[in-house]
């Protein structure tokens, strides 16, 4: 009997190449290609009054230098509007290299072709661009008083202007027992992978093929945008993202400028060409998220229960819109969270300022969500002098409440509608795990040693699985092994394995005949992306799709070798046998062969499937109507909405009474995603999502001074975490199936990060008895506020 | 078509004397990379500090964007390419990686590899401290870093077994 794959935590089958150093990342491809250069803007906002390539030209080693009006026809124009919405009046992308104005430092402005990287940027620094530069917009309080405008066309700054409500919010505000307004803003951050952008191609005359290699989370989007700006067909592009030195959203952005400079200079040159980006680059001109200002308003009873609860925010969306308005739509409704609002008004602007375009982070949009909904549960809580646990509690929508319908419109455009769930469960386990109970014990403790000890709570509820939709081929090939491909992309969620262990189940097959590629447009040409949690749900459901396609074809073939009902056969361990009777039995290797009638042999298992070896049935093709030749199929899934997973996490932090540096005691999360596929491969996606949940509440920000110049673009100067910032993190699961989805699954990528700032402002918060307002939140902060508050604590003695 | 002058360069690496031709300004990185091929050795930053890089030079964890290639005169250069046996067998590093999930998008991870290998080749029973002390200078984005720590730990388990490596002196290397 075949063990289920599914639920195991199996070691990954990605690590034996990687842990070698056989991973195939995109600069590790063509080491003789040439190279790709960006000279970039070093103002936030300028008009370019000239540029001087001659001496750039004629370095030895320089093939082209490039500017704005070099760029023939399509390569022209502004870059894809990725996603269009209703509410974007004023969209604006960005053209491949500047046309006459720069609007963020970064944004490419001349491209050099050079034989290596190293003479590129030789000619890079021999390029003159005359600048005339204009007061930029930097920060949202700029942007809002758009004294000067980032687009000329676009008034106010404003690139959107979008409102939803559900229920009668200002009614219910005039009437309500009890009224709080707060001011909450969260920073910017990025998702900073340690492999920076990369793309590569390679133009074949005679195949009349463009080869291309992208570090990308969306090779089969690249490829369409390829082809369609350049010109060719798209069959004539081929795009693959063999390994992906991490995307955390980044990387869901396409096509990049240097993306297209580099297929149309291989097609020009006819050579390998390649653009790796380094880190100082990645920093500005690659894409941030995170910086949104709001203002709450929430009415509600003196038991607590919310009645009304009124956001409105700006989000800064840089200086252009490429992605659309994802990101604060994503808060506007992902904002309720766990939480029954009888009456909900959310409205937004977003607007330009002269800094790095904004899109998806890992989180996206999310993180200010919970960020805003708990600090305002916990100030309800502080108002009425309640436990915030027991707030939350009867804030909670109940487990028998499912389908709860937001009345919302979601990020795919559909209502958003929670699925499945049990929150108040959810919570209570997390506060069992960190002994919320007997916290004030140990915050006694703390406090008789003079250290001041804070906890906190936080729940998410996130959309996941997002369609359009996804799809997966299953092929069981004669040589035993079951090959499996799925278009979107994999940055280290470990979909080689998950997706494996799904066919191997479906299938019948053992685990480690399974073999899972993603991301080359050559085996599956339909897909959407790696992003919003969505590769388990959506992919993981499609190769099921097709695992049981081809499960039924391989009934058929074997029902007609074994003159046997297809009903009354199962596959075990890659053998397809009537139940109950294993002598009557096929492997699934010669079902393989025997599906694909042949003319001629390739091996002595094959002789079983050429015309002469016994015809079944000689009235009926060889291949029978209806069928296709090979034991193969494509599966599909397309989800009529997302499907909601949620979590709750719990901190304990200790605050140093002199330094304000915060330490992170404990991390306790509990989530549940559904049916966990591989609990290993989540418990790493929630570890890694904490980390950046850290990073993001007290260590990462983008340090923008008046001028638009990111002050802190490098490692040196950014706070990534080290092992010796992030806390050892506590995880249960909670497993609610969706009932969206066959396999019951929800996504699991972004629950790790999401509640981070909110948790542990809510921690900080209780430690030191002040509001915390705005994340991330540094120790000069917290003194800051002690200062404010008048709890600063002194040194005492001497330091000699 | 460059007239960029280069230099002879003899230096062993993963065990085998080899000879490159570089630009006096060619980083040990690229030119791993890019002359020697061994493209396991990642570049993350170019300011030397997430640690992709790292490699060992004479048995010490170094950053080899940090390094030009033509200061590798003479030494000895060990990548992750050069950690598992002749046979294939993985190196008990490599393998408490896949044992411990210390890995996901993989990028990081031959700098971190490198970088445990020296720590239980000198300490072949790492304290705690010592750990995080080795590896609080190495970047991962992916994982959190809990793995990973647990990953070191279990190599140096994995590594109990075998002989230590004989770690030349200066004196005996020059």
């Amino acid at each position: 009997m075949t063990t289920a794959a599914f639920g195991q935590p199996i070691l990954r089958n990605e690590d034996d190449r990687l842990v070698r150093g056989q991973g195939s990342y995109t600069d590790d491809v063509g080491p003789s290609a040439w190279s790709l250069v960006i000279v970039r803007s070093p103002f936030a906002r300028a008009r370019i009054t000239g540029i001087d390539t001659a001496e750039a030209t004629a370095l030895d080693g320089v093939i082209a230098v490039w500017t704005y009006d070099d760029l023939p026809g399509r390569l022209a124009e502004p870059l894809p509007l990725l996603i269009p919405h209703p509410s974007l009046g004023a969209p604006r992308t960005q053209e491949i290299l500047a046309n006459g104005e720069v609007r963020y430092v970064g944004q490419a402005v001349v491209a050099i072709l050079a034989i290596n990287r190293y003479v590129g940027e030789d000619a890079a620094e021999r390029v003159l661009v005359d600048y005339d530069p204009l007061p930029p917009v930097v920060g949202l309080d700029a942007a809002v008083a758009a004294e000067h405008l980032v687009h000329a066309d676009a008034p106010g700054n404003v690139s959107a202007d979008h409102t939803e409500h559900v229920g009668n919010v200002d009614a219910a505000i005039a009437t309500a027992p009890r009224l709080l307004e707060l001011d909450l803003t969260m920073e910017r951050s990025l998702g900073s992978p340690l492999e920076g952008r990369a793309c590569y191609a390679d133009w074949d005359r005679h195949r009349r093929r463009l080869t291309v290699q992208n570090s990308t989370q969306t090779p089969t989007s690249v490829r369409f945008a390829l082809a369609n700006i350049l010109g060719i067909p798209d069959e004539q592009v081929e795009v693959a993202a063999i390994d992906v030195g991490g995307g955390f959203g980044t990387k869901i952005v396409h096509p990049w400028p240097e993306d297209i400079l580099v297929g149309w200079a291989a097609m020009t040159y006819e050579h390998e060409v390649k653009f790796t980006e380094d880190r100082a680059e990645h920093f500005v001109a690659t894409t941030h998220e995170r910086g949104q200002n709001h203002h709450v308003t929430v009415a509600f009873d003196d038991d607590g229960r919310i009645v009304a609860l009124d956001v409105d925010f700006v989000h800064d969306n840089g200086a252009f819109t490429p992605y659309g308005i994802i990101n604060p739509i994503i808060t506007a409704t992902q904002l309720p969270g766990p939480y029954k609002l009888p009456s909900y008004r959310v409205h937004f602007r977003s607007l330009y300022t002269n800094t790095a375009i904004v899109t998806p982070y890992r989180g996206a949009g999310r993180p200010h969500a919970v960020f805003i909904m708990e600090r305002t549960i916990d100030a309800i809580a502080r108002n009425l002098d309640l436990d915030r646990a027991e707030v939350r509690r009867r804030n909670m929508i109940q487990p028998d409440e499912f389908p709860y319908d937001l009345g919302m419109t979601f990020q795919d455009g559909r209502p958003a509608i929670y699925d499945s769930g049990d929150y108040p469960r959810l919570l209570d386990m997390a506060l069992d795990m960190i002994d919320w109970n007997g916290f004030e014990a140990r915050r006694a403790a703390a406090a008789a040693e003079g250290r001041r000890r804070g906890i906190g709570v936080a729940a998410d509820v996130e959309g996941t699985g997002v369609g359009p939709y996804e799809g997966g081929h299953v092929r069981v090939e004669t040589g035993g092994k079951v090959q499996v491909s799925t278009g979107l992309a994999s940055s280290g969620q470990g979909h080689l394995t998950s997706f494996a262990q799904i066919v191997a189940d479906e299938l019948g097959v053992p685990f480690e005949d399974v073999v899972v590629v993603t991301g080359d447009t050559n085996r599956f040409p339909y897909a959407v992306g790696t992003f919003a949690s969505r590769a388990a749900v959506m992919s993981g459901n499609a190769v099921a799709d097709a695992a049981r396609r081809v499960k039924e074809k391989a009934m058929r073939v074997a029902a007609e070798a074994l003159e046997a009902n297809p009903d009354d056969l199962e596959i075990t361990d890659g053998i397809v046998q009537v139940k109950g009777t294993p002598t009557k039995a096929i492997p699934l290797t010669q079902v393989a062969v025997l599906a694909n009638p042949l003319r001629y042999s390739f091996s002595e298992a094959a002789r079983a499937a050429t015309q002469f070896a016994g015809v079944p049935d000689p009235n009926e093709p060889p291949v029978r109507p209806g069928e296709e030749p090979g034991l193969e199929a494509a599966g599909w899934y397309s989800p009529v909405r997302s499907t909601f997973a949620s979590g709750v996490h719990a901190v304990e932090v200790e605050i140093d009474p002199l330094t304000s540096e915060v330490a992170i005691e404990r991390y306790c999360v509990v989530h549940d995603c559904g049916n966990v596929i591989n609990p290993m491969i989540v418990e790493g996606q929630i570890h890694g999502g904490v980390a950046q949940g850290v990073a993001g509440a007290l260590y990462e920000r983008m340090a923008y001074d008046a001028d638009g110049n990111l002050t802190n673009a490098s490692f040196m100067d950014f706070l990534m975490p080290y092992c010796t910032e992030v806390p050892t993190v506590e995880t249960d699961h909670l497993e609610t199936p969706s009932p969206l989805n066959p396999l019951g699954i929800k996504g699991a990528g972004e629950a790790g990060v999401i509640p981070g700032s909110a948790v542990i402002a809510s921690a900080i918060s209780d430690a030191e008895g002040v509001e915390i307002t705005s994340m991330p939140i540094a120790p000069d902060e917290i003194h800051a506020l002690r200062e404010a508050e008048g709890t600063l604590q002194r040194p005492t003695g001497s330091l000699g | 078509m460059t007239t960029e002058p280069t230099h002879e360069v003899t230096l062993e690496i993963n065990g085998r004397p080899t000879t490159i031709q570089v630009p006096a300004r060619r980083l040990l990185s690229d030119a791993l990379r890019v002359e020697l091929g061994l493209t396991g050795t990642h570049v993350g930053c170019e300011h030397g500090v997430c640690g992709c890089c790292t490699v060992l030079v004479d048995d010490l964890p170094m950053r080899s964007c940090l390094m030009f290639a033509v200061a590798a005169e003479g030494r000895s250069i060990r990548t992750v390419e050069g950690l598992a046996a002749a046979d294939g067998t993985l190196h008990p590093v490599q393998e408490a990686f896949r044992q411990c999930h210390g890995l996901q998008c993989g990028f990081c991870t031959p700098g971190f590899l490198m970088t445990a290998t020296a720590l239980i080749e000198r300490h072949p029973e790492p304290t705690d401290e010592q750990v995080t002390e080795a590896i609080a200078g190495n970047l991962c984005r992916c994982t959190g870093y809990q793995n990973i720590t647990a990953a070191v730990h279990k190599a140096a388990e994995l590594a109990a077994g075998e002989t230590p490596v004989e770690i030349p002196t200066a004196e005996a290397r020059s």
